[in-house]
């Protein structure tokens, strides 16, 4: 047919014209659900803009519309010649693993899951610990000895951040009832907030005060619903106290801004190799603004910056649900 | 039918359409602020700069000859199967469930029973609809487009639950074992000493495709089944008249057709360099197929043509996102703005060229031309 030939002789010429349109410098590529869902994408894209606003440098950043796209999107960027190539969410794992071995002069690094291999730098967080501190806040904000939690997919490490949720509410008041129910199954457990208001009502009407949402999207409808019904709820992954000011307790956050920020900061030499971000060197946090401020009182802060003291020495040590798949401190 | 002359049914009616898609996405750039140039020379580039790229703008264009074919077969007994998405996952569980617990000693069995399986994953997964329309009156267009849903829950169930590796958390299944992954077109090359297409994963079901293009050209044109199909889809009740069952044609037109989408799964999930079921594997392909089908004007030729140009699309347009700030949601209206115009607004462009033909037209021109769209040139 002439017009696609035409076509395809007239792309073939421009080809020759185009090419120039890429850069080396770092690249980042988000997970499904987009580089502004409010949480985890969002957190990785703050810290790459932040390199960039520090530096003035530009990087490059792709959002897959598919999981199709992982190992494309991956080599995409390796062929370009961007160096590092950071790539947020364990669903990178099976793809990075494939490509990497392909580009040998190639730094990458995977955050939220671990790849063995020369060229990768993976980055995990001990979710336990910082979900941990805001378990504490979560008891001593109580009024009802109950307080909840909602996960978004049933997966080992949404039952890790609820393990360490629970492990620090009992260790403030081990007579509390800690209230977990997972948003689903599937993947759209991430993006269905009319559900995670669903879930907090009914936590509510079971007397819980304080709820904390580990659901990407999903938490957006538990925040809303927590503030509309007049208890506290505790933000995830990036600080959301902003949300619902003076109604959100404190965020758990996952400062997967820093480790985008450092990664890009190394530049092509970044270290590989698997770095955990902990209480320790502030890779998990409670936050604590403006917003919140007079939600926590001294005696809280004290206590909660006395366990982040013993966990950074050692001296306590929060189960990891993943270590295992069992919890002490509740059942699934 | 004879008011237009098949050179401007063809080629004119979809060369208007690209058109008006073009002018509206030159709108839209602008609208971003980014060169309309700049962007189309990025999408070019790519499409086809370079063999890596080519070599993903083939893969593509491997899933929608498979889905457009699918959606053509259908046509041509005037049944429009927009199931095809639900059928390409359900190809995916059977070709998974084919290769991944059988351990075929060679690629080239887990090939034949990867594309049966697929097939028949497929063609079982449209019977019911197939089934309540041929029997039962129920839409097809309603049916399939609510079996989409359940394929799509059917198959987060399997990949979350018993598919899903232990420890993992990515709903997948687990890699294909080494031994049946398919070669890719690179792997091929480098037997006659080429080194092309890179990683890009297209892979020898291609040469799938264009076999089941040829195969659909000869079931359509030159045997009985194919002409009781056209006669059906002309005309159900002179078919009837003729002693042609409507329901054996409305069930084996479908089958045919559910059976051809379900082995888009052979290239888009045996055929990648990373064999896995993902989650979402159709990647929107079944219903691209419809606008290949009817750019392609339901011929094998023309939907080659076509898988093509919407392969090039795909590809330039993870290129564009890629290599710019463009919102990857503009790059998306874009693609979604060709096939719109090609595919659902294609009578839009139809009726006023054919009602300029009929006013100026010359009743010389349109005669006898030939079924395929060559020799245009």
């Amino acid at each position: 047919m002439s017009f696609t030939t035409k076509f395809l002789g007239a792309t073939a010429a421009l080809a020759l014209t185009a090419g120039a349109a890429w850069a080396d410098g770092p690249a980042i590529i988000y997970d499904l659900g987009g580089k502004f869902d409010k949480s985890f994408n969002e957190s990785a894209y703050n810290g790459a803009q932040r390199w960039a606003e520090e530096t003035g440098e530009e990087f490059a950043e792709f959002e897959i519309t598919s999981d199709a796209q992982r190992e494309q999107a991956i080599r995409r960027f390796a062929e370009a010649g961007n160096n590092p190539i950071v790539m947020a969410g364990f669903s990178w794992g099976t793809p990075l693993e494939a490509a990497a071995a392909d580009y040998p002069d190639t730094n990458f690094v995977i955050i939220d899951a671990a790849v063995d291999a020369p060229n990768i730098r993976s980055v995990v967080f001990n979710e336990h610990e910082g979900s941990y501190l805001v378990g504490m806040l979560a008891a001593a904000a109580s009024e009802t000895d109950t307080v909840s939690f909602v996960g978004g997919m049933d997966i080992p490490l949404i039952r890790k951040f609820g393990c360490g949720y629970a492990q620090g509410v009992k260790a403030v008041n081990p007579d509390a009832t800690v209230i977990s129910n997972m948003t689903g199954t599937t993947p759209s457990a991430w993006n269905d907030p009319v559900k995670g208001s669903e879930l907090t009502l009914s936590q509510i009407s079971q007397g819980s005060d304080v709820v904390f949402a580990a659901a990407g999207g999903t938490g957006i409808g538990v925040l809303q619903t927590a503030a509309d019904e007049g208890i506290l709820s505790i933000g995830v992954d990036s600080n959301q106290n902003y949300l619902h000011s003076g109604q959100v307790l404190t965020s758990m956050v996952k400062r997967v801004d820093n480790a985008v920020y450092d990664a890009f900061a190394a530049g092509e030499n970044v270290e590989v190799g698997l770095n955990v971000m902990g209480v320790e060197n502030e890779g998990v946090a409670y936050s604590l603004d403006e917003h919140n401020e007079e939600l926590i009182t001294d005696e809280m802060k004290a206590m909660v910056e006395e366990a982040s003291a013993q966990m950074a020495s050692g001296e306590l040590e929060v189960h990891d649900y993943m270590s295992d798949e069992t919890c002490p401190a509740i059942d699934f | 039918m004879d008011a237009m002359p098949k050179w401007a049914d063809v080629v004119l009616v979809p060369v208007v359409s690209l058109l008006l898609a073009a002018i509206i996405s030159i709108i839209v750039f602008v609208a971003v602020g980014q060169d309309p140039w700049e962007a189309l020379k990025l999408m070019s580039y790519g499409a086809v700069g370079t063999s890596d790229n080519l070599g993903y703008t083939l893969f593509y264009m491997t899933n929608f000859i498979f889905t457009g074919l699918a959606v053509a077969v259908a046509f041509h007994a005037a049944l429009f199967n927009i199931g095809g998405e639900g059928q390409v996952l359900l190809g995916g569980l059977g070709a998974t469930l084919a290769v991944l617990f059988v351990p075929w000693p060679h690629w080239t069995l887990a090939l034949l029973a990867g594309s049966v399986a697929a097939a028949l994953f497929g063609a079982l997964w449209v019977a019911i609809p197939a089934y309540l329309q041929a029997r039962r009156g129920s839409h097809i267009v309603i049916t399939t487009i609510m079996f989409n849903f359940m394929a799509s829950g059917l198959l987060i169930f399997m990949l979350a639950g018993p598919l899903k590796p232990v420890g993992e958390m990515q709903i997948a299944t687990a890699v294909f074992p080494e031994t049946v992954h398919l070669p890719s077109l690179h792997d091929i090359a480098q037997l006659f000493g080429l080194d092309t297409f890179g990683r890009s994963p297209v892979n020898i079901s291609i040469f799938l495709a264009l076999g089941a293009c040829v195969g659909v050209w000869a079931l359509i044109w030159h045997t009985r089944l194919g002409y009781q199909i056209r006669a059906f889809g002309q005309s159900e009740s002179a078919a009837r008249y003729a002693g042609i069952s409507a329901v054996n044609i409305t069930m084996i037109a479908l089958l045919i057709s559910g059976a051809l989408a379900g082995m888009m799964a052979v290239n888009n999930t045996m055929g990648i360099n990373n064999p896995q079921l993902v989650d979402n594997a159709a990647g929107g392909a079944g219903f691209i197929g419809i606008a290949v089908a009817l750019m392609g004007r339901n011929h094998p030729v023309g939907i080659v043509i076509a898988a093509l140009l919407f392969g090039a699309l795909f590809q330039g347009g993870a290129e564009l996102s890629a290599a710019t700030q463009i919102p990857v949601q503009i790059v998306v209206v874009i693609q979604a703005l060709v096939i719109m115009f090609t595919g659902a607004l294609d009578e839009m462009v139809r009726s006023p060229i054919q009602k300029m033909f009929l006013r100026y037209g010359n009743k010389g021109v349109g005669a006898p031309a030939a079924v395929l769209p060559e020799g245009e040139e």
